[in-house]
């Protein structure tokens, strides 16, 4: 494969870097190590700005005034944007904007109407209601909110675990069971608003992520009319699953960003740094650790273009989406925690986001489907025989 | 676990702030009625933590500020919207100088 920019594609990803270091790490110099956002009057400024460049709402597709990127430029761009402390979940702050939920692109025109296109222009918030407290990483078999149609409505009871975004949204994709399948054939998308009777936030989770929490969402026989269907009744599954997938190069992407900004940093510190009477660049024990980050960074780099360019060509690309989300997210984390090795204590203080990419990055092995999750789908392919 | 910060009050003066531990965390600051003037953090970028929080309390509300009750947490961020939001959940809305924080958090209904 030719992984070689093309001109369009070197530009954009040298106007990203000018971007991420002259307008968000200035910034953040004077934000807490583990804030989320910016300043409002800071990020409505760059917003002007990414408006002005083209690049607003990147994952907006085109008949939708998107900028049309294609999935390797997009994860070209990725890379760059996470290159900052909180560049992990918060690529520069938001301000690139965003997609809305990616679901609702296929949703019916009235759908459209009432949330999607407040969604782009800012207007409304959504969040994706999966995940349940009897399991995440086969959704399909442990989803236990019951959907029961009455008429021309359905009413659903359960709950939601680790939903991100609920206390702030006005409505929320819910996944609900809605027949006696027990496996993804009985599974129905649900939009629904959030002031709907019965929708409760019941709890903050807590993670590693200090500047951002997770909910816990409970549903007490909420009643919701039968044209916020998205999509087919019991066709929810391949709704959910369809975004899992498509997620993973640019979730893959975004965590190759800081462990190459841990590395540049720790290459910078090791020269520096004096220890018994040379650099510690010249110490063989560093230059092993600098080393397996170089080969760590590019093995990841070369997996999520190598997806992405599958994607953008046509091909199938599920095996090399679950490899690049594998290798990125391991690849990424040993890169950071070698690179806290070479600083010593400085490394892990909060005077460097090396300590919060390090906690960060935890999660991105689990999030998205968990790395056993990612070679269980390469496994099927692999042995399945469709992975020639 | 109660997801409400329900310690005791403790006095706030300087002699107090002074013994407590420059840790991270959040805390309530009240008025002698026990009416929460203040929900706030001691964040990495406090000096000294918890005691640079607090005496920049002191500062703001003056001696109307006469009682604390806190807690450590290093997630002080996430732990801080939450307890905003269970304020919000339970007054209707934020202490006064507080106000411009409720277009930013969400809601909860915890009971």
């Amino acid at each position: 494969m030719d992984f070689s920019l093309t001109e369009e594609q070197q530009l954009i990803v040298d106007t990203t870097r000018r971007f991420v270091q002259s307008e968000i790490i200035p910034l953040e110099d004077h934000l807490d190590p583990d804030a989320g956002s910016l300043e409002p009057a800071d990020h409505d400024r760059l917003v002007d700005t990414t408006k002005s460049m083209g690049f607003y709402g990147l994952d907006i597709p085109e008949q939708y005034g998107g900028p049309g990127l294609d999935t390797t430029t997009r994860a070209l761009m990725a890379i760059e944007m996470s290159q900052h402390r909180a560049g992990l979940y918060n690529p520069c702050y938001g301000v690139f904007g965003g997609a809305g939920l990616a679901q609702l692109y296929e949703a019916t025109d009235d759908q459209k109407e009432r949330w999607l296109y407040p969604t782009l222009k800012g207007e409304k918030k959504g969040c994706f209601a999966l995940t349940e407290p009897s399991g995440g990483s086969d959704p399909a078999r442990a989803i236990q909110t019951r959907g029961i149609k009455d008429g021309s409505e359905w009413i659903l009871s359960g709950s939601k675990l680790y939903i991100s975004g609920a206390d702030k949204a006005d409505y929320a994709l819910i996944f609900a069971r809605t027949s006696d399948d027990p496996g993804r054939n009985g599974v129905t998308a649900f939009i629904v608003d959030t002031d709907t009777p019965g929708f409760h936030v019941r709890r903050v989770v807590h993670t590693l992520r200090a500047t951002h929490y997770a909910t816990e969402l409970q549903f007490d026989e909420m009643r919701v009319p039968e044209e916020n269907i998205l999509g087919e009744v019991n066709g929810g599954f391949a709704i959910a699953n369809d975004r899992l997938s498509r997620q993973r190069i640019p979730y893959a992407a975004g965590c190759i960003g800081p462990a190459i900004r841990a590395q540049e940093m720790s290459i910078d510190w090791a020269k520096s740094r004096e220890t018994f009477g040379s650099p510690l660049a010249e110490k063989q024990a560093i230059q092993w650790m600098v080393v397996d980050n170089e080969i760590d960074i590019r093995h990841a780099r070369y997996c999520v273009l190598e997806a992405a360019q599958k994607a953008d060509s046509g091909e199938r690309f599920r095996t090399e989406a679950a490899m690049a989300k594998l290798v990125a997210t391991e690849a990424s984390s040993r890169v950071i925690d070698r690179c806290i090795q070479i600083h010593g204590g400085v490394g892990v203080t909060k005077d460097l986001p090396l300590e919060r990419w390090y906690r960060e990055l935890r999660i991105r092995r689990v999030g998205e489907g968990p790395s056993e999750v990612q070679r269980l789908i390469m496994a099927r392919d692999i042995l399945g025989g469709s992975f020639k | 676990m109660g997801i409400r910060l329900e310690k005791a009050w403790m006095d706030l003066n300087s002699e107090i702030i002074d013994s407590l531990p420059a840790q991270l965390g959040v805390y309530h600051v009240a008025n002698s009625d026990e009416t929460v003037l203040s929900i706030g953090y001691a964040g990495a970028g406090h000096l000294f933590g918890m005691r640079t929080a607090l005496e920049e309390e002191l500062d703001l509300h003056g001696s109307q500020a006469t009682k604390f009750r806190f807690e450590f947490t290093a997630n002080y961020r996430s732990r801080w919207d939450e307890l905003l939001m269970l304020h919000l959940h339970d007054f209707g809305q934020l202490p006064s100088h507080q106000q411009a924080e409720q277009s930013r958090v969400g809601r909860l209904s915890p009971d």
